[in-house]
């Protein structure tokens, strides 16, 4: 304790869908971020990666298991201390063209917080937008414009003003660039990198592109169907993934960079990720998994430390004929 | 011949024109006009010359519903027994009734009670719709299921059984009786609407990022969820106001609505049409008011809609 | 090698409120038969509009295209056809594949029918006839049990395997050019990788010439011969695949190539990254497009448009870096191997 800042123990989050049946977005997954790391969050769509993110914050309520932020279990606050979690906690959205309210102007957007939490002059809070405008790389001019005149590299700029605006200590990067230009991901990425520098932020970073991921990450964690198979530092799960499922997810990153394609062994994947309303017992990776043994089907591996830091929820691994 | 000059002309460049001068460091401005979200509305609506001319008409019959009568130089209900039944002329430009009263000051007089009761109908349904709608949408669970199956059962009682109860009981058949009977039931299709569109709001990334900040419910719903819902209640608003005045149009015709002296264009179709055979003038100028209105008014909806989506920006 | 697709200065126009956008300006290029060529660029760039073109599918009045432009492919002039050539030109002659499987397929009809219908227009098959060539198709782009899953309806469907049956649909008529507009773009990477290794493996069985459209270096790096870099509108560099990733000139080139994070590279680094916007393409443009945001930016870029420099058979590029005058600057590879 006191070294992190985040804790979620074997936070699980299910959704009703329809009769009878349950769609279990994130099943019993353990996160803990240090104070000022970033931890990625990779998996292929519907893994339950943007599920748990919102969990985090609160924006939805975990089925099971807790959230500890700074010690303090989330789900259990209320008045004072909630708004204080939610000034200390803040989410970047992936759509920049959703997340901005199309009727606010950006200054309204990026106070809206700030009257919340601070109670400040309107010279003050005009001094602050700009400021952040600043920060964000956003002329001071675009205070009086609407959402809609911006272009989606302004616009995720706003976001990240918005946030940034009540000085949070943790920020959920929910898919921050997926909908973005290259040259414009570049951007956000610096952006994001230099203001964690400046202020001393703790990022959850979620991405389907795994490079950015490694890229900005201090450690990351792979998900599959709402639980998470590995986790480790950068390097390690880039370098050395254990997890059948990390190495074929690693393996078919398609790099532009013709030398580093030569020679490049692809771990082929067959078939899809299957459904997560109602999933089978045991392994979730079973069905594609090419070690797959008897004991994957009966019983789901628990997250284990098969080298320091570096953590897998497999059954074969570390076995003699893996 | 062509390619050298083209090369003669690229060599003639001066060496100065190539020294490495990068990129102008200044934060980049906004460069085209700031257009806000109503102005670009209105930009879009004048461009749609179907919903701009339907306005157009609709402020001339407005118009001639305030001014008219005066224009006309006689009073409504003045009776006049020797210009009885007298076609359109320079005198009387509508013609005039049966007992002589003058048809131009008539149809416009109607024209006040039809179109207040479109306006103030659709208007009361509205605001009476919009919040039901979005407490049931804010709240949601049970208290959305019970708010939502009330509305459907008013929604199967005809609203005629209803007119005819409201008028019975309170014994009379006013302006105000009617608006109520109207209003009544009038509300639960707007509430259904602005349900359904808070609902969608709800989950939008905008509103969740709102929640995340700590704003409080309340707020959230004045400063984000009303404001988005504002163009389609007003769209809304356009196209229930012809639903109004046919409806009154209608019950004043089957003799249920305004009552003599007072007029409406329902009321003046229905008295014209005893004598349709011979005078058809007197059944044609209130019959067109309706129509023409209620045409504009759904063409403007229509302009309105197009000009209100958010989506439809470019 | 046989020349399949010729456009030559190919001008796109969109008319919009607030005036004329010049989303295409003077496209030129060459498909072989077999070859795969990729338009790279950002988004805006005119990389789709241009595909587009080439099978007529933007709707006029809002776009036109101008009658400078021409497009011969196989033969066949596209500009001038009629609407019952083009009819038959779409499809028998070219396929598409859009970015969304979800949106462009009818939610109303079973895969089979999607297929089949192509077939019966175009092959004049029979019912009979054209299911099983539809199976055929099905089975050919790696659908399981295709018998079964003929008589599916998209939603039945996950977002790769309805990629597949675009991409069988598409290809249902043996076209000589396929055009994917980011086909991979709405999929995840293991998927990701699945379709484009499937849509390379039918390029060779097929013989067909594949236009990709694509902002994704990555599946560029892997999957393209030659490589069109696109800005605001213009063609600034082409060249085969390593000429672009090993040797390319222009500094746009090498901005796209640099703010892409490289695994092998350190984490954390600052990233480069491209300040500024596009050009607004409403207003006139007569130097060259990329001047305001280039790092190289000199005078004359910023009065006169430069020409198109060929520095090999396949390889040319528009930049005054080229001219003789122009100082020798320090390359993207040489910043890269310090």
């Amino acid at each position: 304790m006191g070294e992190y800042i985040v804790e979620a123990q074997n936070l699980c989050k299910y959704f009703k869908a329809g009769k009878n049946q349950t769609l279990k977005a994130v099943d019993g997954v353990n996160i803990r971020l240090k104070k000022g790391e970033t931890l990625g969050l990779v998996g292929e769509s519907g893994c339950g990666k943007t599920t748990c993110g919102r969990t985090l914050v609160k924006l939805y309520d975990a089925t099971s298991g807790t959230v500890l932020f700074e010690g303090k279990d989330v789900s259990k606050l209320r008045g004072k201390e909630l708004l204080g979690f939610r000034k200390d906690a803040q989410i970047i959205f992936q759509d920049p063209y959703a997340s901005l309210d199309p009727r606010m102007t950006i200054g309204e957007i990026i106070t809206e917080g700030m009257n919340v939490h601070f109670h400040m002059s309107e010279k003050e809070k005009e001094e602050k937008v700009n400021d952040l405008l600043h920060k964000v790389g956003l002329n001071a001019e675009y205070a009086n414009r609407f959402a809609h005149e911006l272009s989606g590299g302004q616009r995720q700029r706003v976001g990240i003003a918005r946030a940034l605006a009540i000085e949070p200590k943790f920020i959920v990067c929910d898919e921050p660039i997926s909908a973005l230009d290259v040259s414009i991901q570049a951007q956000i990425v610096n952006l994001l990198i230099k203001l964690q520098k400046e202020m001393g932020l703790t990022y959850l970073f979620i991405s389907h592109d795994l490079s950015m991921v490694k890229h900005i990450s201090d450690r990351v964690g792979v998900m599959y169907l709402g639980s998470m198979v590995e986790l480790a530092g950068n390097h390690a799960l880039y370098d050395h993934p254990i997890h059948p499922y990390t190495q074929a997810l690693i393996s078919a990153i398609p790099e532009a960079d013709l030398d580093e394609e030569e020679g490049k062994k692809r771990v082929h994947l067959e078939g899809e990720v299957p459904s997560p309303i109602n999933p089978p017992p045991g392994c979730r990776f079973k069905g594609r998994c090419k070690y797959a043994k008897e004991i994957c089907g009966q019983e789901m591996p628990e997250l284990k430390e098969i080298e320091p830091d570096h953590f897998v929820a497999c059954h074969m691994c570390g076995k003699e004929d893996w | 011949m062509k390619e050298n000059h083209v090369t003669d002309m690229m060599e003639n460049i001066p060496d100065d024109k190539f020294k490495i001068i990068g990129i102008d460091k200044d934060a980049e401005a906004p460069t085209r006009p700031r257009i806000g979200y109503w102005r670009d509305a209105w930009r879009r609506l004048r461009e749609n010359k179907v919903a701009f001319a339907a306005l157009i008409i609709l402020l001339i019959l407005v118009f001639f519903i305030l001014f008219g009568p005066a224009i006309s130089g006689y009073e409504f209900e003045q009776i006049d027994a020797d210009a009885i039944n007298k076609g359109p002329s320079a005198e009387h430009w509508f013609g005039t009734d049966d007992l002589g009263r003058d048809l131009f000051a008539r149809v416009w007089q109607a024209g006040r009670v039809s179109i207040i009761i479109g306006i103030l109908g659709a208007v009361i349904a509205s605001v009476v719709g919009s919040i039901y709608g979005g407490i049931a949408a804010y709240f949601g669970g049970t208290v959305d299921d019970i708010m939502m199956r009330i509305v459907e059962v008013l929604l199967s009682i005809p609203y005629l059984i209803i007119v005819i109860l409201i008028s019975v009981i309170t014994d009379s058949k006013s302006l105000g009786t009617m608006l109520v009977a109207l209003t009544l039931t009038g509300w639960c299709g707007i509430a259904r609407l602005v349900r359904g569109q808070m609902l969608q709001l709800k989950s939008q990334e905008y509103v969740l990022a709102a929640n995340a900040l700590g704003v409080a419910p309340m707020k959230i719903i004045l400063k984000h969820m009303i404001p988005n819902t504002l163009g389609m209640i007003i769209v809304a608003i356009t196209f229930d106001i012809p639903g109004y005045i046919f409806s009154e149009a209608f019950l004043s015709y089957v003799g249920l609505g305004i009552q003599p002296p007072s007029t409406s264009w329902g009321a003046l179709a229905s008295a014209a049409q005893q004598n349709f055979m011979f005078y058809p003038y007197q059944l044609m100028f209130p019959a067109l008011m309706i129509a023409l209105t209620m045409l504009s008014f759904t063409l403007l909806g229509d302009g309105l809609r197009d000009a209100l989506d958010p989506k439809l920006r470019k | 090698m046989e020349k399949i697709l010729e456009v030559d200065n190919l001008n796109v126009s969109f008319n919009t409120y607030a005036g004329e956008v010049k989303a295409v300006r003077g496209v030129s290029f060459e498909l072989s038969r077999g070859e795969t060529l990729a338009f790279v660029g950002e988004s805006g760039c005119g990389k789709t509009v241009t595909a587009k073109s080439i099978l007529r599918l933007l709707k006029p009045p809002f776009a036109v295209i101008k009658p400078e432009s021409k497009i011969i492919c196989n033969g066949k002039d596209v500009l001038k056809m009629d609407k019952k050539e083009l009819c038959e030109f779409r499809g028998d002659d070219v396929g598409m594949i859009f970015q969304d499987p979800m949106t462009s397929l009818n939610p109303t009809m079973t895969v089979g029918r999607q297929i089949m219908e192509s077939l019966m227009i175009h092959k004049k098959l029979d019912k009979k006839a054209a299911r099983e060539e539809a199976i055929n198709m099905l089975k050919m782009v790696n659908i399981p049990s295709p018998e079964k899953r003929i008589d599916n309806y998209p939603h039945e469907m996950s977002g790769g395997m309805r990629q597949r049956v675009m991409i069988a649909i598409a290809l249902a008529c043996n076209p000589n050019v396929l055009i994917a507009d980011e086909p991979t773009t709405a999929l995840d990477v293991t998927i990701q990788a699945q379709i484009m290794d499937l849509m390379m493996e039918l390029k060779t069985k097929m013989n067909t010439a594949i236009i990709l459209v694509t902002h994704d270096l990555g599946v560029v790096a892997n999957f393209a011969d030659r490589i069109q870099v696109m800005y605001a509108g213009e063609v600034v560099e082409r060249g085969t695949t390593k000429e672009i990733f090993n040797e390319s000139k222009h500094p746009y080139t090498w901005a796209l190539l640099r703010s892409v994070p490289r695994l092998g590279s350190e984490s954390k680094e600052e990233l480069y990254a491209l300040g500024g916007t596009p050009p607004d393409l409403l207003l006139p443009l007569n130097h060259c497009p990329f001047a305001d945001r280039c790092e190289y930016c000199m005078p004359i870029c910023k009065e006169c448009k430069p020409q198109e420099t060929v520095l090999s058979d396949t390889h040319k590029v528009s930049c005054w870096l080229m001219h003789e005058k122009a100082p020798k600057v320090e390359s993207f590879y040489d910043r890269r191997d310090k």
